[in-house]
């Protein structure tokens, strides 16, 4: 009996922890909102960290792009020709790349790549005493520190996820019309009359803003919160793979029901 | 604002970016056929409209002409109410019928518009009064099912097997 | 061991300053701590402007948390902490940051912002605080420099300099903008003695140059005490002992005699509570 009231209190205290955690992210979230204003007029720090977020992803992302563009062609022209469609292979590697895999797995790929290097970073300061330096000195870390690399990534990641899928269209077109043999012209036309604008490029710039929002937000909160010993970052750098990775596959899903609804 | 080496490549990287939503936009997206011109509506109605979907193609000899704007049940007529909206500048006669088509054996269901020999056009507002309504599979095969019968019932006068 | 007396001049030069004015910092009754735990149970204390005062104690025995008081970093349960005759509790943001910008801090191990060279250390606090033009700021940096003797090594990355000279660093970014007092915690810690001797050299002088009044935080008696005016021992969340150095070596008082003649027995014990010797290792007492 006493177990099972030991088992209870430990569901209800790390609910009340759990809870007590999601507040402290939901504060963090304000804080650095209302800071975006002043950290847009200190241009420098944001561009700064665009360079470190987007311009370091550049090559991970360009050549993910081009062998997610390669397979989608190859995987797509074996099922298309079954139904004598093989000519739709284009316009199937433009609104997979363009609606979903461009905005997916570039965000995937940021959470690994620049999401951990914000948490480690963060999570190194404060572990260094210079994030409480900066408050003695004060200057609000929030300010200085955490909103410019919130707006850097929101504007890297984006523009990520268009190379990608622009890369990704590419090769497409190089495995289809000069390894396959499809017919380029129609490569192209399928595509232009199959993929909207609005409806699909347009859906897919604000899934990787939202993206963007949700993985530089999950770094910055773990590197912030963690502990200040290197287990603590450590664990922190995990985190923030595995929330931001969980977090951007539920919300593809909310999104895409809510812009793809038929 | 400190200027610093790392301006020219973050100019570099939103310009790349930017290039490569510009080549999504256009080469793999429709932006190029996109039409922002004005346009008229007309309205027709059918008995059934199958698959029709808002935003279908109206097409005439197989081009484009104006898109479905918005499909109503029509509660007098107990028939389908269509909007279409056409481009200015392409004009039907009054006369003209509209049918619903089906792009491919399988595919999607359009209007296609067929004209008339009237003199006088159809203006802005104006209902096409002859269509012809989706076919529907299930009394296609009725229909042929019935005919078949028939064949059968006057080749052999009651003699059965 | 015994200590070798050294009465510092410097402190009797400062002692008439000290004593005209109305106390800086002053502690009343405070009370505080974290996590249920009382750190600090009643402390009184007072700063009088100019004056460096050292606070020594136990590991663990609040003298950090003086520190952080002071900044405001934590809020005490009961009591004040008055910087200037104003209680910080009831401030504003903008108004602690205020009162921050006439205080500087150097931390244990110099808390460098690792990603910025020397140079941008030092101008970090005035190019956030102020809007002077480059030049005038690269002007004050290199003074800053020169005061702790670094201004040659002004474009090395934190990384790139050893554990002495990053405090150094970290000292001329706390005096940047010319502070009222500067806290410093630990400064010697993990110094070579060339290193520690020009430490202690370098806070008292920039104290009495630049009419700062400093406290200092530290485990290090023989060069804190020859240079403080006065030294508040902090034991079992109270002030235990206060005055001159001398007055304190001197002092009869069981704790204070330990401490300061660094004796294993004394009030505190050398053992930790345990079960006794003979549970333990099976044999008869």
């Amino acid at each position: 009996m006493s177990a099972a009231v030991a088992l209870l209190g430990r569901i209800g205290g790390w609910t009340r922890e759990s809870l007590a955690d999601v507040g402290a992210g939901a504060r963090l979230f304000v804080q650095i909102g209302a800071r975006l204003g002043t950290a847009l007029r200190r241009f420098g720090l944001v561009r700064e960290q665009v360079f470190f977020l987007g311009n370091r992803s550049l090559s991970i992302i360009g050549v993910s792009g081009l062998f997610v563009g390669f397979v989608l062609a190859l995987q797509g022209y074996y099922t298309l020709q079954r139904y004598g469609s093989s000519e739709a292979v284009g316009l199937l590697v433009a609104l997979s790349l363009v609606r979903e895999l461009g905005p997916v797995v570039t965000a995937l790929l940021f959470a690994g790549r620049a999401g951990t290097s914000l948490t480690a970073e963060i999570g190194l300061m404060k572990a260094g005493e210079q994030l409480t330096a900066m408050e003695m000195m004060a200057v609000d870390p929030i300010r200085r520190v955490l909103a410019p690399r919130f707006l850097g990534g929101i504007i890297a990641m984006p523009l990520l996820a268009a190379v990608f899928s622009a890369v990704g269209v590419f090769g497409g077109w190089l495995v289809a019309v000069p390894l396959i043999g499809i017919d380029g012209g129609a490569f192209w036309s399928q595509m232009q009359g199959g993929v909207d604008v609005f409806s699909d490029v347009g859906n897919g710039v604000i899934k990787s803003f939202v993206f963007g929002v949700t993985v530089s937000f999950v770094a910055l909160l773990q590197g912030y919160a963690c502990q200040p010993t290197p287990e603590g970052v450590s664990a922190a750098t995990t985190r923030t793979v595995v929330l931001s990775s969980l977090a951007v596959l539920g919300l593809d899903f909310v999104l895409t029901a809510l812009m793809f609804s038929i | 604002m400190q200027t610093s080496k790392h301006d020219a490549w973050v100019g570099l990287f939103v310009l790349i970016g930017g290039a490569a939503l510009l080549f999504l936009a256009l080469k793999a997206g429709n932006l190029l056929s996109l039409n922002f011109d004005a346009t008229y509506t007309l309205q027709a109605r059918f008995d059934n409209i199958g698959g029709l979907k808002p935003n279908a193609a109206v097409k005439s000899a197989g081009v484009v002409v104006g898109r479905v704007e918005s499909i109503v049940f029509d509660q007098q007529t107990f028939q389908a109410r269509v909007v279409l909206k056409l481009d200015k500048g392409v004009e039907f006669p009054k006369d003209s019928t509209a049918k619903i088509l089906t792009s491919g054996l399988l595919g999607e269901q359009y209007i296609g518009l067929e004209p008339g020999a009237d003199v006088k056009n159809l203006a802005a507002g104006d209902t096409i009064k002859q269509t012809q309504s989706a076919v529907v599979l299930e009394n296609l095969i009725g229909q042929f099912i019935n005919s078949k019968a028939a064949d059968l019932g006057s080749s052999s006068s009651g003699a059965k097997p | 061991m015994a200590l070798s007396s050294q009465t510092p001049s410097h402190a009797a030069e400062a002692a008439p300053r000290a004593a005209a004015t109305a106390p800086l910092i002053e502690l009343r009754g405070v009370r505080c701590g974290y996590g249920g735990r009382t750190i600090l149970d009643g402390v009184d204390l007072q700063v009088r402007r100019g004056e460096v005062l050292a606070l020594i104690g136990t590991s663990g025995g609040g003298k950090t948390t003086i520190l952080r008081l002071l900044g405001r970093q934590i809020r005490p349960f009961a009591g004040q902490v008055l910087f200037d005759g104003q209680d910080l509790a009831p401030l504003s943001e903008s108004q602690i940051y205020a009162v921050r910008r006439r205080m500087g801090m150097l931390f244990q191990f110099g808390a460098l912002f690792t990603d910025l060279s020397v140079f941008e250390n030092v101008a970090f606090p005035l190019r956030e605080h102020t809007d002077l033009p480059e030049a005038m700021i690269r002007d004050l940096v290199l003074m800053k420099l020169n005061a702790v003797g670094l201004r040659g090594s002004r474009d090395l990355m934190p990384s790139e300099v050893s554990g002495g000279m990053a405090r150094r660093v970290a000292l001329a970014r706390a005096i940047a903008l010319d502070p009222e007092v500067v806290l410093y915690d630990e400064p010697f810690a993990g110094l070579d003695p060339i290193s520690l001797g020009v430490a202690a050299r370098l806070i008292r002088d920039l104290n009495d140059a630049l009419g700062l009044t400093s406290i200092i935080v530290s485990h290090d008696l023989h060069e804190t005490f020859g240079i403080a005016d006065h030294v508040a021992m902090v034991a079992n969340g109270r002030v235990v002992a206060y005055g001159t150095p001398e007055e304190l070596r001197a002092s009869s008082d069981p704790l204070v005699r330990q401490f300061v003649g660094a004796e294993p027995e004394g009030p505190v014990r050398f053992h930790q509570p345990a079960a006794p010797v003979a549970e333990d290792f099976g044999v008869a007492a």
